[in-house]
């Protein structure tokens, strides 16, 4: 779309890492490949989705515009970019922030990228990463490039892949932690980007760390994969490690993460995570990608089962020198403060004395203070982000994260700077107080963007943030700790389970309308890292949820006993008495002129499921041969191009290199660990497929495959135009056979 | 240079009085309707944000707004989608579109006539960075287009031009005021001449 587009990567030469140059790249080519027909539209949308560019809602071309569902005319026409994914939809760009980590020059590269390609915000999600909204799949490598050069990837931001390794936000410099967990969450981060071993998954995977179990910064329990520090004394030391849990997970029917050890040393975590990423990649479900998560793994087999084998699985893997090599000055601070430590100098009053309240926590080190910027829904805009960064800038040493409950926290602030900082977040509308409390409401993007969404969970949350804000001042201090999470279906993108109040998308059928509901779920402990989920209690019409959430918070400020906890209260008095309070609620008014209840918060239409579309969050499953295989084929079109430059050398030597791509793609469905080795490569394939006769053409017998091997023999002498030219049409017939001796390989055995 | 994806927001009378609620329905109204030359797609409801985009109608080769940017509300045109033609061509496409929606807002009976053009100001921007960085030589580079476009808009009468926000990292962007003021029409009239 942007006319740009052809110049930034000559811009950027140069300034992005070269893996993460090559990988952009490679997905520009796939864009060209799937624009001209020859790379198949599920591969595509898998490999699109690997660098984090996601569908949105009307993508399958139709709109549901109040009266009658509408066909959306997109200009490419019948292109599609996935199943059902017309090419030109608007569509989600996930951008991944590990850790939450970012420094004021990146927030400018989201800044410069929301305004050029979305719609001038950056929303910040519940996993610490960053969405960009309506972006075009024309303009997905150039925005790439742009945050390459940034040093940020989109690589593996969706799919079924490792997602972003998240971590407390506070880690570094909170009070309660028991040691930084920041070093072990970047090289966890960097080591599973792009690992083979991570490539072949069923379904997604996500890590987080904690500093400590008993707060929620990271919330470990809902993680594949939860990490939190622990300390054992040994020899009369304190040696660090981690307690390691798995097969947590949320979803329609959340799962508790396992303990798999309590104590697992910094230089085993590594080796442990891929191990655990192995036994997953080969025993997880594939087919069936309702439970192909590692919470149905861990669940069938049993924490024991599944213990046993990735401890056998870790007695294999070979050696690799990044196991340890980030441990060296993993254990010193990695942070500075740009201000010396300070106190107040004077008592705090006015909007100051509550946003203090609420928005600023003590650091560890003396004298400093963590700032948390809370964004309304995790939105900012890209004049609010230039501002952040040059706050950031003014008052520390650029130290800026993203949180899981979609804000910013700065850290490091001298807490003699906080009037100061909090007037300058003032002047650009981000000192608003309430981080953290009731106002402070989290919500996945439903109706608004997602393809799922069922309710406007946006809608309801941005309703109950004006309500809520309006009596904030009159609200009860135990009200106002509380915390409430909406997503727009049972998916739990908006963790619902993990709230005092939460709530999640439905639809009821009245009078022959759809009315948009929520269901209510109550019980969920939101500290010890969830310490519990809570449970659905009944389903509300949309539009009296605000009511449903006064009368519960009323009725807790005046029934609780010796200030229980909401959970408590809520287990105490039952669900008999709930539903005796909220019945009349449950019900639209008899009044069927009053059509508001047949509209969702923000949107005007009347209600209708007609929108929902087929998710990608559980990506398309799509094996490493799949991927191989078309790797391949992308690099013999790299090969035609060479060839038309008259670069015979180069053509020559990318076709023999797309051959090898295909045979090892083939020989992995068997030796998942082939090496890189080109004459391990035609060996092994040699072995298991042409002396097997596995890859015969019931026609041509091993004919193709001979072409393999005469090029292997021959790839150490110089192409010439005509041999260059004979080889590209080998390769392309030795890629075809290999396809075809795919897909007559009976499907893999499900374990 | 080439001046692509132009961006055409037309400052509006009285600032303070205008809801920007009632815009959610007239926006999906005019995606059930077509009404614009662009192909219309959604509305984004981003009014919880402080001096931001306020409420988006996402088009596919385009998307128009009643936008809040550095908190001063105008109707904004953001043209997305490449053109062919002349920076003059550009840029009149972009104000046409701008006056048009403009046009709309002002006769749509739920707003009850406070969403209106101050007539007097309108600020314009290039969302690309490559194409036009916000530097002083992008000024001298545009500086006679500008000239000669706004010239033309406003029928050879007085105007303006002032740079906006010399902060390289933003858009490149020229606010243009005029003594007199102008309606949408009138605007309109001379750039069809």
């Amino acid at each position: 779309m942007k006319v740009s587009n052809a110049l930034w990567k000559d811009e950027l030469a140069g300034e992005m890492p070269e893996d993460l140059a090559r990988e952009i790249d490679i997905f520009e080519t796939e864009l060209a490949l799937r624009k001209q027909g020859k790379l198949d539209e599920r591969l595509f949308a898998e490999t699109r989705l690997r660098r984090g560019a996601y569908g949105q809602r009307y993508d399958n071309g139709q709109r549901h515009d109040g009266k009658k569902v509408q066909q959306i005319a997109y200009p490419s026409g019948e292109l599609t970019k996935g199943p059902n994914t017309m090419w030109d939809a608007p569509g989600m760009q996930r951008i991944k922030i590990p850790g939450g980590g970012v420094n004021p020059e990146q927030l400018e590269t989201l800044a410069e990228l929301a305004e050029e390609y979305s719609d001038g915000i950056v929303h910040v999600t519940t996993r610490q990463d960053s969405q960009l909204h309506y972006v075009h799949i024309d303009d997905t490598p150039t925005l790439m490039r742009r945050l390459a050069a940034a040093n940020i990837t989109t690589r593996e931001a969706c799919g079924n892949s490792v997602r972003n390794v998240t971590a407390c936000p506070y880690a570094g410099v909170c009070p309660d932690e028991v040691f930084d967990v920041t070093p072990y969450s970047c090289a966890l981060s960097r080591f599973l980007l792009g690992h083979p071993d991570c490539q072949n998954f069923g379904r997604k995977f996500k890590p987080a760390f904690s500093g400590c179990s008993q707060h929620a910064c990271a919330l470990t329990n809902i993680h594949d994969l939860g990490l939190i520090a622990v300390e054992r004394r040994e020899n009369g030391e304190d040696k660090r490690g981690f307690g390691v849990y798995v097969g947590g997970g949320l979803g329609a029917v959340p799962y508790q993460a396992k303990l798999f050890d309590s104590f697992v040393p910094p230089e085993e975590l590594l080796p442990l995570a891929q191990s655990i990423a192995r036994v997953f990649a080969r025993h997880g479900e594939k087919k069936n990608r309702n439970r192909a998560r590692i919470k149905f793994l861990v669940h069938d087999l049993g924490i024991e089962k599944f213990k046993e084998l990735v401890l056998e699985e870790r007695k294999t893997l070979p050696p690799d020198p990044r196991w340890t090599e980030y441990l060296k000055g993993a254990e010193e601070s990695h942070e500075e403060p740009l201000r010396p430590p300070g106190e107040l100098s004077a008592p705090a009053a006015g909007p100051f004395e509550r946003w203090l309240k609420t928005n600023t926590r003590p650091q560890k080190q003396q004298g400093y203070a963590v700032v948390t910027v809370a964004l309304p829904l995790g939105d900012i805009t890209a004049n609010q982000l230039r501002a952040l960064a040059d706050i950031v800038r003014r008052f520390t040493k650029g130290t800026v994260r993203t949180t899981v409950e979609q804000n910013f926290v700065v850290r490091w602030v001298s807490r003699s700077d906080l009037p100061e900082i909090h007037q300058a977040l003032d002047a650009v509308g981000l000192a608003e107080p309430g981080a953290g409390t009731i106002i402070d409401v989290t919500a996945c993007p439903g109706t608004d963007t997602c393809k799922l969404g069922i309710s406007s969970s946006r809608g309801l949350a941005a309703e109950l943030r004006k309500q809520l804000d309006e009596k904030s001042f009159q609200l009860d201090e135990a009200v106002q700790n509380l915390h409430i999470k909406i997503s727009g279906c049972f998916n739990s993108c908006g963790q619902h389970h993990v709230a005092d109040l939460g709530f999640y998308g439905v639809s009821r059928k009245m009078g022959g309308y759809a009315v948009p509901h929520f269901q209510l779920v109550l019980g969920g402990e939101w500290g010890h890292n969830v310490g519990s989920y809570g449970l659905p209690v009944m389903a509300i019409p949309s539009k009296n949820i605000p009511q449903v959430v006064t009368r519960l918070t009323e009725r807790y400020v005046s029934g609780q006993k010796n200030g229980e906890h909401f959970r408590d209260f809520i287990k105490r008095i039952g669900k008999v008495e709930l539903k005796n309070m909220l019945d009349d609620l449950t019900r639209p008014p008899a009044d069927k002129t009053d059509r508001s209840f047949f509209r969702d918060w923000g949107d005007p239409r009347e209600y209708s499921l007609g929108d929902l579309g087929v998710g990608e969050c559980a990506g398309e499953v799509v094996s490493s041969t799949d991927f191989g295989l078309a790797a391949a084929e992308r690099e013999v079109f790299e090969a035609q191009l060479a060839l038309e430059d008259g670069e015979f050398e180069q053509a020559g030597k990318k076709a023999y290199h797309s051959m090898l791509q295909a045979a090892k793609a083939l020989v992995k469905i068997e030796y998942a660990d082939v090496p890189d080795d080109p004459a391990q490569i035609v060996q092994e394939f040699r072995t298991r497929f042409y002396d097997t006769q596995k890859f015969f053409d019931p026609y041509a017998g091993g004919k193709f495959a001979h072409y393999l091997f005469a090029a292997h023999k021959k790839s150490d002498v110089s192409y010439t135009a005509e041999s260059a030219r004979f080889l590209v049409e080998e390769a392309q017939l030795f890629i075809e056979a290999s396809h075809s001796c795919y897909n007559r390989l009976p499907a893999p055995a499900a374990v | 240079m080439e001046l692509q994806h132009v961006n055409v927001k037309l400052l509006v009378e009285n600032p303070g009085e205008v809801d920007l609620e009632p815009l959610i329905p007239i926006f999906h109204r005019w995606i059930q309707d077509q009404v614009c030359e662009e192909l219309l797609l959604d509305v984004a409801d981003y009014r919880h944000v402080e001096a931001g985009p306020g409420v988006v109608l996402i088009g596919h080769q385009a998307n128009y707004s009643v936008d809040n940017a550095d908190e001063r509300l105008g109707i904004r045109y953001n043209r997305k989608a490449a053109l062919e033609g002349s920076n003059q061509d550009r840029l009149k496409q972009a104000t046409r579109a701008a006056l048009a929606a403009c046009q709309r807002l002002e006769s749509e009976p739920s707003l009850n006539g406070r969403l209106r053009f101050n007539g007097r100001e309108l600020e314009l921007f290039i969302n690309d960075r490559l194409l036009a960085p916000n530097l002083e030589a992008t000024r001298a580079a545009a500086e006679s287009d500008f000239q000669t476009f706004f010239q033309k808009l406003f029928g050879g009468n007085d105007f303006c031009l002032s740079y906006g926000n010399g902060d390289p990292r933003r858009l490149f962007s020229v606010s243009v005021r005029t003594p007199r003021p102008f309606n949408a029409a009138d605007l309109l009239n001379n750039l069809a001449c």
